[in-house]
């Protein structure tokens, strides 16, 4: 579970990460008078998980083997090129990020941000594509053993933990993240060995590819979410917007036999949804959060009373959309294992990659970035300066709720191919976790979104080959990761300062 | 008027080229204002508000908490529409329908709460509105970087572009508003009560930084109630009252004549007490330390007494501890070490109603905030902290009829002006709400009575009641504790002073001691190093020489 504290928070300016050289207490510009409050919180949590591990891996372990299948054999003959030309990249990747890394903690320099993050994304890169030239296709391994080995490893670091506490320190960020990897590891191993099949096996490409694809709508949820809360709006309302945009989708496509006039009448009604949200909340400044509440009511009632009195009467009219297909990016396609999870996608699974880096980009480094920011964080200033304060935000509400209809025509038009009650399922809900868990930053709502569509996939994975866990507990797992991850384990997040709160003049 | 401005400067030239606003008559703004008229409702801010800035000017603009001051400066930065009137440029009549068009016009404005967004560098709070970009549309900080560092180096700021503002001291943020005015070209700069929130040496800082930009031919118009900064720095005063013009006055003119304009009414600027008569201490702080959640000190190991007859003025700059420290006294802060006794009984660690239960009454800093339930009626407010003992509870019912009596009793002897006892206290002004806290608090026999902020916002009629109230209260053998950030306030009430900073205690001193020796310890100097320094630089007579003016001048510029 602690897995859910690493990704997203590794993004963060100075979370952890060794580099030790961000001044933190500029505010009073008095170290030498600063006792940090050392919590027992991480060493406490550790050692409970780590107890945990150990109680399952160590004691509760199975004696099967427990097998990973890395790659579909999927077109054998044409990996090899692209394999060693993976490899070559990320080798020179990972060096150069590493040179630079070395040197600039060498001169004492602070550490880009981005630098540690890259290393260990080229490292991941360069050991899968080497997995690939190797022509690796199944690893087995023995459940006990490793079990026991994973908790040992679990129980030093717990113990590391305290250690550090007692000694007044903090705990760095590389020892939650090993945590996490090791905790994660171990879990595999016992979940996959205590399968029905008396040589259990799970094909790893599959659960990363089918994470990535159940991702894609709380990714565009949770940008949704980004885009209007850094302008200052609670948007609860992305689970209606996904699930109107499901709807238009698969009626629309339907009626005018063209799934891309779906896909945009989606992201219009997502716009749609929006729009109410807007008006009522900022031009009428009723709560926010009220708002989206009831607005995701209407529109569940909306859609389900639609549903069963016209779709469910003529599906083969009003329901039935057809298909986004899959598309394979020439050669990046062919990288093994990487290929099929992340370039093996449909038109909104591409588009979805186009909004993060949009959004990412806009937000952090243009103009319009820098105003709605702005207008999140202090929109009186904002106003000052001559920035149009309601205006940005209701601009922005609107094109969060295209972002989120977007993310609703995955469920009509890639998932599945056709409308049913309630499809999206709570996602908008998860989206709005991931965005917080992501701390308000598209990447890192993606990477979130990313962990809890990988939750997802596990569990119905799981669910497959047979778990010592009941079917019902491991359909927790989603939702328990959500729970931890927003409760708090992330450590401070901290919101626009103005979210949520309507701007009235003067 | 015509001191210096002197056109052919390195930076107009720079500036001239690559700004959009150029077409503007760079350096001759002249500034007027016919018949500004703000209404909200019923209420008028300003009634027919006449007001010329001439260029290369400091315009001071005089008058109380909400006489209409910042309404007034709000509509010409086209933050307000107003009602009625007009805005001159240069003899022009012009809208400005919002601060865009204002600055575009050449007028920057520095807000009493400053509009810096906290989480974002100086470049890009600087940048914001204004904004340089790149091929793409992105942005170009390195631009609005270049022209940071330029003004910081042609006015000595030492402002650095990439710092977080939020790391920043408070007159560093200043600084960083001014470069935002700056930036856009302003000719004309409103400082909106600028040094509410500054050091005396701070202040002086400031007052420099104002020299140095009406010698460059900016107009300053500087808004403030501070007598002492006004007389210093101003070319005109304009006396603003009740959202009238009353008068022009003359830089020369007395403060008592100048309180008297503002006020309306001949008004005494000094109070009278008979030196205190102290007896045992009663109230001992020891080693006490408030630490809050990112592990700061926020109090630090501070230790103090109070003899029962005495003021002790806590003096400091906002935000150096002070809050955490009553807060402490009282119970509320979390994460408290160290010792509070009272009459040998020891507080810490013992909840707010236990506290205020052993004798201690409490004038909280922000009385909206802490002090009053708004909605609430004013009998209601009088027993907040009495409500569920005798005589006003029977059980769990309560006795609205002796609660109406009680708070009739104490609106007639605090004089509350307010129509009824049963008036929401939200409806009333800040003088009179602070009198009904002040009745509340002081209604019960005391042991201890700290007041912090005591007269905040408050009008000088009202501030000469309430400090009357303190003094008579310490006059009753009752151990007092004053918590205040204005200097006037500190040294008319204290009998001793103790000023604060950072959350250490610099030194406790005796009332009499010099501005300019408190002014250096609130920067944190030691009391006898602040001495040694002060009495060098009164004999060297440089340019703080204008502001600074004999010890013991007492409750001159308190208004």
């Amino acid at each position: 579970m602690s897995a859910t504290t690493q990704s997203p928070a590794s993004n963060q300016p100075g979370a952890g990460k060794g580099t030790g050289n961000t001044p933190r207490d500029g505010r009073t510009g008095a170290p030498a008078r600063t006792t940090e409050l050392v919590s027992w919180k991480a060493g406490i949590g550790l050692g409970l998980l780590a107890i945990l591990g150990t109680v399952l891996f160590g004691f509760l372990a199975n004696t099967k083997s427990a097998g990973f299948r890395i790659a579909e054999a999927r077109d054998p003959n044409a990996s090899s090129a692209a394999a060693w030309i993976t490899l070559a990249v990320a080798l020179a990747a990972a060096a150069y990020v590493g040179y630079r890394w070395i040197n600039q903690r060498r001169e004492g320099a602070a550490v880009d941000r981005w630098i540690p993050a890259t290393t260990i994304a080229a490292v991941v890169v360069l050991g899968l594509a080497a997995l690939g030239v190797a022509r690796v296709e199944k690893i087995t391994v023995p459940s006990t053993a490793l079990g026991w080995i994973c908790s040992i490893v679990l129980l030093a670091l717990a113990g590391y933990a305290c250690f550090l506490t007692l000694q007044r320190r903090r705990t760095p960020g590389w020892l939650g993240g090993s945590f996490a990897v090791v905790f994660l590891v171990g879990f595999m191993i016992w979940i996959v060995a205590g399968g029905r099949d008396p040589e259990p096996s799970i094909s790893l490409g599959g659960l990363m590819a089918g994470a990535v694809t159940l991702a894609v709508p709380l990714v565009f949820g949770s940008l949704s979410g980004v885009l209007c809360e850094r302008a200052g709006v609670v948007n609860i309302a992305i689970e209606g917007q996904l699930l109107l945009g499901a709807f238009s989708a698969a009626v629309v496509a339907t009626v005018t036999g063209n799934v891309y006039v779906g896909l945009i009448s989606a992201a219009v009604a997502g716009a749609l949804v929006s729009l109410v949200l807007a008006v009522v909340s900022i031009k009428y400044l009723v709560n926010q959060i009220i708002v989206g509440v009831v607005l995701n009511v209407l529109i569940s009632g909306l859609t389900s009373f639609l549903f069963s009195t016209l779709l469910t009467a003529d599906p083969e009219h009003l329901n039935k959309p057809g298909r986004l297909q899959a598309v394979d990016i020439p050669f990046l396609a062919d990288i093994p294992i990487i290929g099929p999870i992340l370039f093996h996608q449909s038109l909104v699974g591409y588009l979805m990659y186009v909004a993060v880096i949009v959004v990412y980009v806009g937000l952090f480094h243009t103009k319009w970035g820098l105003r709605v920011r702005a207008v999140g964080e202090h929109p009186q200033a904002a106003d000052t300066v001559g920035i149009n304060v309601n205006r940005t935000r209701f601009i922005n509400v609107l094109m969060g709720g295209a972002i989120a209809g977007i993310g609703g025509s995955f469920f009509t038009l890639v998932s599945v191919d056709a409308f049913s009650k309630d499809m999206s399922g709570g996602r908008g809900y998860i989206a709005l976790a991931a965005m917080i868990f992501g701390r308000w930053n598209p990447v890192g709502a993606f990477l979130a979104a990313l962990l809890f569509g990988f939750a997802d996939n596990l569990q119905s994975i799981i669910t497959i080959i047979g778990s010592p866990v009941p079917s019902q507990f491991m359909a927790m797992l989603p939702y328990a990761l959500t729970v931890i991850a927003v409760a708090g384990l992330v450590g401070r997040s901290r919101p626009p300062a103005a979210d949520g709160i309507p701007y009235v003049k003067g | 008027m015509t001191l210096g401005w002197v056109y052919p400067l390195p930076c107009r030239h720079q500036r001239a080229g690559a700004d959009p606003y150029t077409h503007r008559l760079v350096g001759v703004l002249k500034l007027e204002l016919k018949g500004i008229t703000k209404r909200f409702g019923s209420l008028v801010a300003n009634d027919h508000i006449d007001l010329v800035v001439e260029p290369g000017q400091v315009h001071c603009l005089l008058g109380e908490n909400g006489a209409g001051k910042s309404t007034l400066m709000n509509v010409l930065y086209g933050l307000y529409d107003p009602t009625e009137g007009e805005i001159l440029v240069d003899d022009k009549p012009v809208v400005f329908k919002d601060p865009g068009e204002a600055m575009a016009a050449g007028i920057g404005m520095v807000h009493q709460h400053f509009m810096l967004i906290p989480v974002f560098t100086v470049a890009e709070n600087v940048a914001l509105g204004n904004e340089t970009t790149k091929a793409g549309g992105l942005l170009n900080l390195e631009a609005t970087r270049e022209k940071i560092r330029r003004i910081s180096d042609q006015y000595g700021f030492d402002v650095d572009p990439d710092a977080m503002v939020e790391d920043l001291p408070v007159g560093v943020q200043q600084r960083v508003e001014i470069i935002k005015a700056l930036v856009r070209d302003a000719e004309v700069l409103i400082l909106d009560e600028p040094t509410a929130v500054l050091t005396p040496q701070e202040t002086d800082e400031l007052l420099d930084i104002i020299r140095q930009l009406k010698r460059d031919g900016k107009s300053i118009v500087f808004i403030s109630h501070k007598l002492r900064e006004v007389k210093a720095i101003s070319d005109t005063i304009t006396v603003i009252r009740r959202g009238k013009v009353v008068g022009q006055a003359d830089p020369t003119a007395s403060p008592t004549e100048l309180a008297s304009a503002m006020v309306g009414r001949t008004v005494s600027l000094t109070l009278d007490k008979a030196p205190a008569k102290t007896g045992e201490v009663t109230f001992t702080v020891r080693n006490l330390t408030v630490t809050d959640h990112n592990g700061q000190h926020v109090v630090d190991d501070l230790s103090f007494d109070i003899a029962k007859g005495e003021v002790l003025a806590i003096a400091g700059v906002q935000g150096n501890g002070q809050t955490e420290l009553t807060e402490a006294i009282l119970g509320v802060q979390p994460h408290v070490a160290g010792s509070i006794t009272l009459d040998g009984e020891e507080l810490l660690g013992k909840s707010v109603k236990h506290v205020l239960g052993s004798g201690v009454g409490f004038v909280p800093e922000d009385r909206t905030l802490d002090g009053l339930v708004g909605t609430f009626t004013i009998s209601e407010n009088m027993i907040l902290d009495l409500y569920d003992k005798a005589p006003f509870a029977r059980g769990v019912g309560m006795k609205p009829g002796l609660i109406a009596e009680n708070a009739a009793k104490k609106v007639e002897e605090f004089d509350v002006r307010t129509p009824s006892v049963s008036a929401a206290v939200g409806t009333l002004s800040g003088g009179n709400q602070q009198k009904v806290v002040l009745a509340r608090e002081l209604s019960r026999p005391l042991r201890l009575f700290i007041a912090s902020q005591p007269t905040r916002g408050l009008d000088v009629g009202s501030i000469e009641f309430v400090h009357k109230r303190v003094i008579a209260e310490r006059d009753h053998g009752t151990p007092v504790m004053i918590v205040s950030t204005e200097l006037d306030e500190v040294m008319q009430l204290a009998d001793r002073i103790a000023v604060l900073y950072r959350g250490r205690l610099v030194g406790i001193v005796p009332a009499t001691t010099s501005r300019d020796v408190l002014g250096l310890m609130m920067a944190g100097v030691p009391a006898a190093e602040a001495e040694a320094s002060a009495s060098a630089h009164a004999h060297s007579g440089t340019t703080t020489a204008a502001v600074t003016e004999p010890a013991g001048h007492e409750g001159e510029t308190h208004v």
